[in-house]
């Protein structure tokens, strides 16, 4: 009834290629931007701040990152905590050693390098695939992890190997207190999900679907695999970096090189499985469900008085973790942005039959 | 130069840069024969182990093309419920259920998971076998417990003096890990035997050369699934005991069992001899760059500690993968639109 196209007439190109066709999608989309905006910052806690949301939204951009490598160009990665400590590493040592520059800037530049380690470590993907790169970007993960560790000019010659910046400062605004944070990490993710939105239905998305399709036949019609592929380890390590970099200094505020070991890795790699490959909003839905579920476990059986102790709470985590990967991948392989789809489909005709 | 020689050259050079750097340790004097046998020796045996998860990989990578994520885990979990019902029984009883409750679970698998999976992307089976993994980590710690648990296998821990009158201070060799290495060789054996000689053996190599052709001919796809999970099971019990008994069964046992992974890519997906060498080339790999590269990287660049035997495996892999993708024996693979 409400969720209809009729009579929304496109009469222009630049109306048939605008990023929400339906009215309904725009005001849904705007509404939620608004809300999230204003709403939010109004009612949540600085406890759901710190424990909950901020932390989903960096996740959420860590996921559409590792989702335009996995779930776009089909090239499947075990290391994205590796590129996202990149990004952190290389925020710290810009912040320290280069004072004067604007933290946007940093983080660009941050995002830049880690999409420069990224690409290296996915030079490989241009010989093996599959099973291949996986172990290729283990190696990346573990190699970065020591990297970091070991090497103490990444960490300023710190004696306990962790670093600690202080809170962010920009035209004169201090990120220090939760709103703060969050807003500010609101903004860039609404920016980047912006730009990874337009990248995967432009040229490049294309060229990455072609090449997860089938690599071989998205040669022979052309594609540059070199270029699809190691755009793909670029542009996605940007995102991870960036991630990385607002993990490290907004979300952790001080951290050490086991903040980003190979455990982050594979919850981001459920959390676009368990979201939807392929997909942006997968990314979010992906994000909110890995942070909400360890919180759900330690909270609801308390509501029940069923005690349980928190070691109980992170196995029965990871059982339910390894179950829903492997429910979503024999029913629902496309995630939750999958039934989101649905759900739409159907209101679409709602509340007649056809 | 034959022509072989020629063609491969990157591989030979990789492998004449892998011999050079085993012998420069003795040849320039770091270390003492007697020092530079004991670290040969606690190279190959931990080789031996990587071997053994190895070779469950490679098991189920040829009879049914996924890649099992959740070898480890099924490691971890094996030496968990032998360490455990150990506890109130004797431990060959133990080792009995323990072959039962792994065979169970391969079940469970087939019936669960990878039915519903044939014809998947090979990406996605590994996926799932990544859940099947956590699951796995989960399960065995909520029933079993998560602190450290020993296997007493009743074997001398005391270590040997061997070689006294041919190097100076001779060398130390554990009686415990010899007996692991030749259990290690005669599971090895028997799993040859009963693939080279035995009715089921022939079914399951069939399988691993071709699905739709062995089914058919009539041999029962999901059957021949489960026996072999149930074999890459009982492999995991062996590599279990045995990791168990040395290092105590802990959470990072299914962690020490990623190492597994550059080890099949060095030897081949689908190569047993290959997953025997490539884990016996990894072990002493690293257990030579932890201990003399280890501390002149350290020197040079002024590093916080050494620990590069966390990555050396995978680096390694991945300069191999580069030059040689499909590994030491592993089959080439052509594409086709």
């Amino acid at each position: 009834m409400l969720y209809r196209e009729n009579g929304q007439f496109k009469s222009s190109y630049a109306a048939d290629q605008q990023l929400l066709p339906i009215a309904q999608d725009r005001w849904f989309v705007i509404g939620l931007i608004v809300l999230a905006y204003v709403a939010v910052p109004a009612l949540a806690s600085d406890y759901m701040f710190r424990a909950l949301i901020i932390p989903f939204v960096i996740l959420a951009i860590a996921a559409i990152g590792l989702n335009i490598l996995v779930g776009y160009c089909g090239q499947i990665s075990l290391g994205t905590a590796g590129f996202m400590a990149v990004g952190a590493y290389a925020a710290y040592n810009l912040v320290i050693r280069v004072p004067q520059l604007n933290f946007i800037v940093i983080l660009v530049l941050a995002g830049c390098i880690a999409a420069l380690v990224g690409a290296l470590f996915g030079i490989p993907s241009l010989r093996i695939k599959g099973l291949y790169l996986a172990v290729s970007t283990l190696a990346a993960q573990f190699f970065i992890d020591w990297l970091f560790a070991r090497v103490k000019w990444f960490t300023d010659y710190s004696s306990s190997g962790s670093v600690s910046p202080a809170p962010i400062q920009m035209f004169g605004w201090t990120i220090e207190s939760p709103i703060d944070k969050y807003l500010f990490v609101l903004s860039i993710a609404i920016v980047l999900t912006l730009a990874a939105k337009n990248l995967v239905r432009g040229h490049a998305g294309r060229a990455w679907m072609a090449t997860r399709d089938m690599d071989v036949a998205a040669e022979v019609i052309g594609i540059r695999p070199v270029t699809a592929k190691l755009s793909a380890f670029a542009v996605s390590s940007f995102y991870a970096g960036v991630a990385g970099a607002l993990w490290g200094f907004i979300h952790l505020g001080a951290w050490e090189p086991l903040a980003f070991n190979i455990n982050v890795s594979l919850n981001l790699l459920f959390m676009i499985i368990i979201g939807g490959m392929g997909s942006l909003l997968g990314a979010y839905f992906g994000a909110a469900f890995i942070v909400l579920l360890p919180i759900l476990l330690n909270q609801v059986p308390g509501w029940f008085g069923i005690p349980i102790s928190t070691a109980l709470a992170s196995h029965l985590e990871s059982m339910i973790f390894g179950s829903l990967i492997v429910f979503f991948l024999i029913a629902e392989p496309h995630g939750l942005a999958r039934l989101w789809a649905i759900g739409k489909e159907k209101l679409r005709l709602w509340p007649f039959p056809h | 130069m034959p022509a072989y020689l020629r063609r491969n050259w990157a591989v030979v050079a990789l492998i004449a840069v892998l011999v050079i750097g085993m012998v420069l340790p003795l040849a320039t004097g770091i270390s003492a024969p007697g020092f530079y046998l004991e670290v040969l020796l606690g190279g190959l045996m931990s080789g031996v182990l990587y071997s053994l998860v190895a070779l469950g990989l490679v098991l189920i990578f040829k009879a049914s093309g996924v890649f099992n994520f959740a070898q480890g885990a099924m490691v971890l979990f094996a030496a968990l419920s032998v360490a455990r019902m150990s506890e109130v029984m004797p431990l060959p009883v133990a080792i009995v259920l323990g072959v039962l409750v792994m065979a169970a679970l391969a079940w469970l698998i087939e019936r669960l998971v990878l039915r519903h999976l044939v014809n998947q992307d090979a990406v996605v089976l590994l996926m799932a076998t990544l859940g099947v993994a956590f699951f796995l980590d989960g399960f065995g710690q909520t029933v079993w417990g998560s602190d450290i648990y020993q296997i007493n296998t009743g074997l001398p821990k005391t270590p040997m003096l061997v070689g006294e009158n041919l190097f100076q201070g001779g060398i130390l060799i554990n009686s415990e890990d010899l007996v692991a290495a030749a259990v290690a060789a005669l599971l090895v054996l028997a799993l040859a035997m009963f693939f080279q000689k035995t009715a089921t053996g022939r079914a399951l190599r069939a399988v691993a050369d071709d699905h739709q052709a062995a089914q058919s001919i009539g041999i029962p796809l999901n059957r021949i699934w489960v026996i072999v999970w149930t074999v890459a099971g009982i492999v995991a019990l062996v590599a279990g005991i045995i990791w168990g008994s040395k290092l105590g069964v802990q959470f990072s046992l299914s962690l020490i069992a990623l190492k597994a992974l550059p080890v099949v890519i060095l030897g081949g997906f689908t190569s047993v001899p290959g997953a025997i060498l490539g884990g016996l080339i990894i072990g002493v790999g690293e257990k030579f760059a932890e201990v003399f590269l280890g501390p002149i990287l350290v020197r040079q660049f002024d590093l916080a500690g050494g620990g590069i035997e966390n990555w050396f495996a995978y680096m390694l892999a991945l300069l191999f993968l580069l030059v040689r993708p499909e590994g030491l024996f592993g089959e080439k693979h052509i594409d086709r639109v």
